[in-house]
């Protein structure tokens, strides 16, 4: 148990965490017909992020969005976000444009330990809009590639019109170093790849139980499918990382919004092991 | 310090010099029922006329919380159609709050820790720090629905300024701050007699008398059987009464969720981020935008404001989530009681 010694005097002259500060944006472009991709960057000093983070996107008279960012930290002072336009803000930012700027809060939450994973196997297993969050670790790794063995990308969405990066995830694949496969649930006339649910790659590749680390970010319902299939090839609960989605309003563990049970998933998440998310029971 | 005393008869003179100094709020008569003369009804305000404060209050629906955190409050103003040039908007002025009960007390103390927990809330803080509290003793229990003793907030040791001990025709006062001190300083105190000494005395001892344990266990043991019971049908059966309104989380003094949405002036040419009480209960709080419902079940969401009162907010702060005064009860319209869900899976074990 944490006793919380308060200074209330301290705390009063503490920099208000509410307010955005402005950034502009580099370059938009619409992905598929709901997310819309953005480079952006800050005005004054330069967001200082890690891999698995996320910033509250605010469009001024409409509110915030909890984004993802889908960018590593070693591309450089830009960010670059995916937005899915669901609800009233990420509907606006459609018409966003390079030039428009936003409010950006953050960066929160936790973030990927790529050290920890260092000279051993990574698994990335991601579903739609999952590929998001997982870029920004695919993304560190690739930049330090020489630092990791066998790196592996699992990517799967409904159908072909849904996939997103897809052009930048050919290119994963032409390097020759990255073994990455895509699959549809669904397939179109044209689409010449795989068809079926994103589990049945899993017998496609060769995983080393021992020396794996599976990153899976995807819907709750493809979870629970994916992490059995990372159970079933071997790997040991702790080294299976997911990360959850969840209402994060505040993004400094206040608003209580993104609780899963005693857990704030905006300041000790996004990011969890399986081993975690197994004991919170509300996780997935 | 030592102990003091004030007449009854020089409460009035003390609150207008206070008054001098910061907004009063007290607890005030709001109405008395047509049907039962004695049934009156109080609640919190800032007041006008010393008067009008009434210390011998029972229960108020709303504590004083809301002085400290508003059911709506402004965090931050920006332009629209210009330069956006966000702003924090941190209002606060000098206040007291004038008869604070003990259970009142223990909850502050656990918003003040919860604003103040990782990344400090200035906007509660500030409000708190300018705040002075004094405290009024109880003799017995508001009612049935309290349970503070078993929640350990009947005797706090800080989180006052002043406390105040109603004694016959005089205030036991016993300063805890320099801010104390200070406030103390414009009433008509004098040391307290040997008498008085005994009659404070005697007042603790009927204090003690007069409340008594009502959980089969001490609290502490409280996280344990929360967690024994997580997966109990428990939770399924009372939430078959449960209307989902919110009404508890209204009326609890520790509840500290919020919502945040932006308001716009008519002219479009400046908006504004306020955030608003929100409740756990509602379906949509714990909804993403994709339309993905993490307790859709109204008997999650129920279990998941019982731990979050007997658990999770205790394990996060150190302070206790739930300080026993009964009035989410009193608010269910469905007559849900947290003290007899607390004792019913207690003795479940």
């Amino acid at each position: 148990m944490t006793q919380v010694d308060v200074d209330i005097e301290k705390g009063a002259a503490a920099e208000s965490p509410y307010v955005p500060r402005m950034a502009q944006i580099l370059a938009a472009e619409q992905m598929t017909e709901t997310e819309r991709f953005f480079r952006l960057k800050m005005e004054g000093p330069p967001l200082v992020y890690e891999p698995g983070q996320f910033v509250e996107v605010m469009v001024f008279g409409l509110g915030e969005s909890p984004i993802s960012i889908c960018s590593s930290p070693t591309q450089g002072d830009a960010f670059e976000l995916t937005v899915r336009s669901v609800g009233i803000v990420t509907n606006a930012l459609k018409k966003f444009e390079k030039g428009h700027r936003v409010g950006i809060r953050g960066p929160f939450g936790n973030h990927f330990d790529y050290d920890v994973m260092k000279g051993q196997d990574v698994l990335f297993v991601a579903g739609g809009l999952g590929l998001a969050p997982t870029r920004s670790l695919i993304r560190y790794v690739l930049d330090k590639r020489k630092d990791y063995a066998k790196v592996t990308i699992l990517f799967g969405a409904r159908e072909p019109k849904w996939l997103l990066f897809r052009q930048e995830v050919q290119e994963w694949g032409k390097r020759g170093d990255v073994d990455v496969r895509v699959t549809v649930d669904r397939g179109d006339p044209s689409w010449k790849g795989n068809v079926g649910v994103i589990t049945r790659l899993f017998n496609k590749v060769e995983i080393d139980p021992a020396r794996t680390w599976a990153v899976i970010v995807g819907p709750p319902v493809m979870f629970k499918f994916t992490v059995l299939e990372a159970l079933a090839a071997g790997i040991p609960e702790h080294r299976i990382i997911c990360s959850l989605e969840r209402h994060m309003k505040c993004g400094i563990g206040k608003c209580g919004h993104c609780q899963i049970r005693g857990i704030y998933v905006c300041r000790q998440g996004p990011v969890f092991t399986y081993e975690q998310v197994k004991k919170l029971r509300e996780g997935i | 310090m030592l102990p003091q005393v004030l007449k009854r008869s020089d409460l009035g003179v003390w609150i207008t010099a206070l008054a001098a100094e910061r907004r009063v709020a007290a607890p005030v008569l709001k109405e008395t029922s047509p049907a039962d003369p004695k049934d009156l009804k109080f609640a919190w305000e800032y007041i006008a006329d010393p008067a009008d404060v009434r210390l011998d209050y029972t229960v108020t629906v709303l504590g004083p919380k809301k002085f400290l955190w508003p059911t709506r409050q402004k965090l931050a103003t920006y332009n629209l159609g210009g330069e956006p040039d966000p702003k924090p908007l941190i209002e606060h002025e000098a206040q007291v709050l004038f008869g604070v009960h003990p259970c009142d007390v223990t909850a502050i103390a656990t918003l003040d820790a919860a604003f103040y927990k990782d990344v400090p809330d200035p906007h509660y803080l500030s409000r708190r720090a300018d705040t002075a509290i004094i405290g009024l003793d109880c003799a017995k229990p508001c009612d049935d629905s309290s349970f503070c003793l078993d929640m350990g907030s009947l005797y706090p040791e800080s989180g006052y300024d002043v406390m105040l001990t109603p004694e016959e025709d005089r205030y036991f006062v016993e300063v805890k701050t320099e801010l104390g001190q200070a406030l103390v300083e414009a009433a008509k105190v004098k040391p307290a007699t040997k008498q008085e000494m005994q009659a404070r005395q005697a007042f603790a001892e009927k204090k003690r008398a007069a409340f008594h344990f009502q959980l089969p266990c001490e609290v502490k043991y409280l996280p344990e059987i929360l967690d024994a019971s997580y997966d109990s049908l428990v939770w399924e059966a009372i939430a078959r009464r449960c209307f989902s309104c919110g009404s508890c989380n209204t009326t609890c003094p520790t509840c500290y969720c919020f919502d945040v949405y932006d308001d716009v002036a008519v002219d479009l040419t400046r908006g504004c981020r306020i955030r608003r009480y929100d409740s756990c209960q509602l379906d949509p709080f714990a909804t993403v935008a994709g339309g993905e419902d993490f307790r859709k079940d109204r008997s999650s969401r129920l279990r998941h404001r019982m731990f979050r009162k007997g658990k999770y907010i205790l394990e996060q702060t150190g302070r206790t989530g739930c300080v026993g005064c009964g009035r989410c009860e009193r608010a269910c319209v469905a007559g849900i009681s947290i003290k007899e869900t607390f004792v019913q899976i207690a003795g479940s074990r």
